[in-house]
């Protein structure tokens, strides 16, 4: 396909995006609008990952981590941490919060990928493990600022809109506590992948998927590789952090382990399950990163799988043989990811006319 | 004024003296040779010019100005681009992207147009769109050729651009190198094997052997020189280089037609 069709392709599928997306919560229960909008807290931290491991080639097994410095942002913003004696006194709203929660990730992003410039693979992944691996431990050592193990509860507290979970007045309209969830969070998460999309479109992309291709060759035309990697790192973080900050929204709680080691790696399956190569299919990888799990568990299947299938597979130890045994085939049946897997069907079509 | 000057430069990795003293000066608007055995320090020589690698000791001047300090990725905006001996093209991209990261260090100033005329000028338009990954060995070489032109260099450094090819092939890439520095006014520096090629096409050139400058001068003169004919006897790999003193006169095109 020509860059052009390529493009129509693109807006086309994003408008489809766009009216499933509004759609969606008229045709869902209540219930489901909410876990619709943890997919969409899900994407934002997968399209942020995806730049920074499927664009620039740098491995991240830590993104979690970033996502709960994200996530601590919103909840020490909001309700302070002076109970727990600390020096913040809170009292901002949510959503206001959302900025500083990619903010702060952002930052720490960038002061990380200044040392992460001297490693490469296998290296960088452990480093960025390390910061998962430690988070949870540094948030309970530093108990005065972050409440330590017992965590932070956002819940009835009068910064947290719908303070308990009830009814949402926002511009005129009135929204159950689920579909404002869901609003929030996709309304943040589809300009962040048009931001997303601007980034990797255009010169820079270019740049962040030449140091992935050839690092000897992106310095030799005149890439940078300590701009490049930092500003993917830096990108990447924000992404996260914003994710975490609406997580910890949606989940009106943080503690440390809201945002659990498992995560980081759930992250990295996001992607490629989405497709390192592209940002459409990480829809997909949001998808499967909330709801495999689930599904793993029997739930929602009930109604399409016969009874004994279901049975068996929620014994002990069941879901998790179910999710290894989906992430293998899939990995066998789309290499690259469905957004390789849209690809390949646009190749064909293309050649079909 | 030379335009490029390498001063006395040592680069060893570990115990190998990759380049041990090594001088020479590419004048404005020569193609330059730069030729020698297996592992005698040429594309070492580049990758220092290049500044992907930092000499022991010595000094590569630009222009009379040191280029040492200078950080890798500001010594294209310098004017010196180069291709690889091992290609190294950006395998996920395609052709035409390849070539845009290739302008990269001029900014947004070069667009898609003045890409797509690189293209034109070393054939590739109409694969333009294609993955370069898929393209045959030759045709990712002239992708990394493009690439490097769109950086719009003074220095052109091209590391064994006729590897791989055939006869007729490299016959066309002699009168094409020459064609490139008359149309892009630049400079040549050229590594290759293929004697017939660079005794061809060469206004000077440089023979480096183990590390060491053991020759320099136009091509006739280093093929007549015994210290270049004893370092290419002496090579342990004669099928690879052939020594100079192949018919200078013989323009690669009349050593016979496709094999
Ligand atoms: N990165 C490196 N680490 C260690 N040794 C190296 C490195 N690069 C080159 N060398 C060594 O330096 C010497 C010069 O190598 P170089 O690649 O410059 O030779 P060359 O003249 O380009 O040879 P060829 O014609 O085979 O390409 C060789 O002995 C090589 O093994
Ligand atoms: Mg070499």
């Amino acid at each position: 396909m020509s860059p052009r069709a390529q493009r129509i392709v693109g807006f086309v599928a994003f408008g489809a995006l766009v009216v499933v997306v509004v759609v969606l919560p008229t045709l869902v229960s209540d219930f489901k609008a909410q876990q619709y909008a943890y997919v969409g807290i899900y994407l934002i931290a997968l399209l942020g990952l995806n730049i920074l491991t499927g664009y620039t080639g740098q491995i991240s097994l830590g993104h979690g981590a970033f996502m709960a410095i994200g996530g601590y942002t919103t909840a020490i913003l909001m309700v302070g941490n002076e109970q727990f004696g600390g020096p913040i006194a809170g009292g901002m709203r949510d959503v206001w919060t959302l900025p500083f929660a990619a903010l702060v990730a952002g930052l720490v992003g960038l002061l990380f990928g200044l040392p992460a410039l001297r490693l490469s693979g296998l290296y960088l992944a452990l480093a960025t493990f390390a910061i998962a691996v430690a988070f949870p431990s540094a948030v309970k050592r530093f108990a005065e600022f972050s409440g330590g193990g017992q965590g932070i509860n956002l819940f009835g507290t009068e910064q947290l809109t719908g303070s308990s979970a009830q009814r949402v007045e926002i511009l005129g309209f009135t929204l159950s506590y689920n579909d404002w969830l869901y609003a929030l969070s996709w309304s943040v998460a589809l300009p962040a992948f048009v931001v997303a999309w601007l980034i990797v479109r255009g010169r820079t992309g270019r740049a962040l998927r030449a140091v992935r291709d050839s690092e000897t060759a992106a310095v030799s035309s005149g890439v940078s590789l300590a701009r490049y990697k930092t500003l993917a790192f830096g990108v990447s973080a924000a992404y996260a952090g914003l994710a975490g900050g609406l997580f910890a929204i949606a989940n009106t709680f943080v503690n440390p382990d809201t945002f659990p080691i498992a995560l980081s790696i759930f992250l990295l399956i996001g992607i490629v399950v989405g497709g390192l190569g592209g940002l459409s299919g990480l829809v997909f990888g949001a998808i499967f990163v909330y709801f495999l799990p689930l599904w793993a568990q029997g739930e929602d299947l009930g109604s399409i799988l016969p009874d004994r299938v279901i049975e068996e597979t929620t014994k002990p130890g069941g879901p998790a043989i179910v999710y290894g045994v989906v992430l293998i085939l899939l990995m066998f049946l789309i290499p690259n990811g469905v957004s390789g897997l849209f690809r390949r069907v646009g190749a064909f079509l293309a050649r079909r006319r | 004024m030379a335009l490029l000057e390498v001063r006395d430069v040592t680069l060893r990795f570990g115990g190998i003296v990759a380049l041990d003293g090594v001088s020479f000066e590419v004048e404005e608007g020569h193609v330059s040779g730069l030729i020698g055995p297996n592992g005698a320090g040429k594309t070492t020589a580049f990758n220092v010019i290049t500044r992907l690698y930092r000499p022991d000791s010595g000094e590569v001047l630009l222009d009379g100005n040191s280029i040492l300090k200078a950080a890798p990725h500001t010594i294209v905006r310098r004017g010196i681009a180069r291709t690889f001996q091992n290609l190294q093209l950006f395998r996920t991209m395609t052709v035409l992207e390849n070539v845009l990261v290739g302008a990269h260090s001029r900014g947004r100033r070069a667009g898609v147009r003045e890409a797509l005329e690189i293209l034109d000028f070393v054939g590739l338009r109409r694969l333009a769109d294609f993955p370069a990954a898929a393209l045959p060995y030759g045709t990712q070489k002239r992708v990394e050729l493009a690439r490097a032109l769109a950086a719009r260099p003074r220095l052109l450094l091209l590391d064994e651009p006729a590897g791989g090819l055939n006869h007729e092939e490299v016959g066309e890439l002699g009168s094409f190198i020459r064609k490139i520095r008359d149309d892009f006014e630049l400079t040549v520096l050229l590594v290759e094997h293929h004697m017939g090629l660079v005794m061809s096409i060469s206004d000077h050139v440089n023979v480096l052997s183990f590390g060491r400058k053991i020759a320099d001068g136009t091509p006739a003169e280093v093929q007549a020189d015994p210290a270049v004919i004893e370092a290419y006897l002496g090579s342990s790999d004669p099928d690879e280089d052939e020594p100079p003193s192949d018919d200078a006169e013989a323009s690669p095109a009349e050593e016979g037609g496709a094999p």
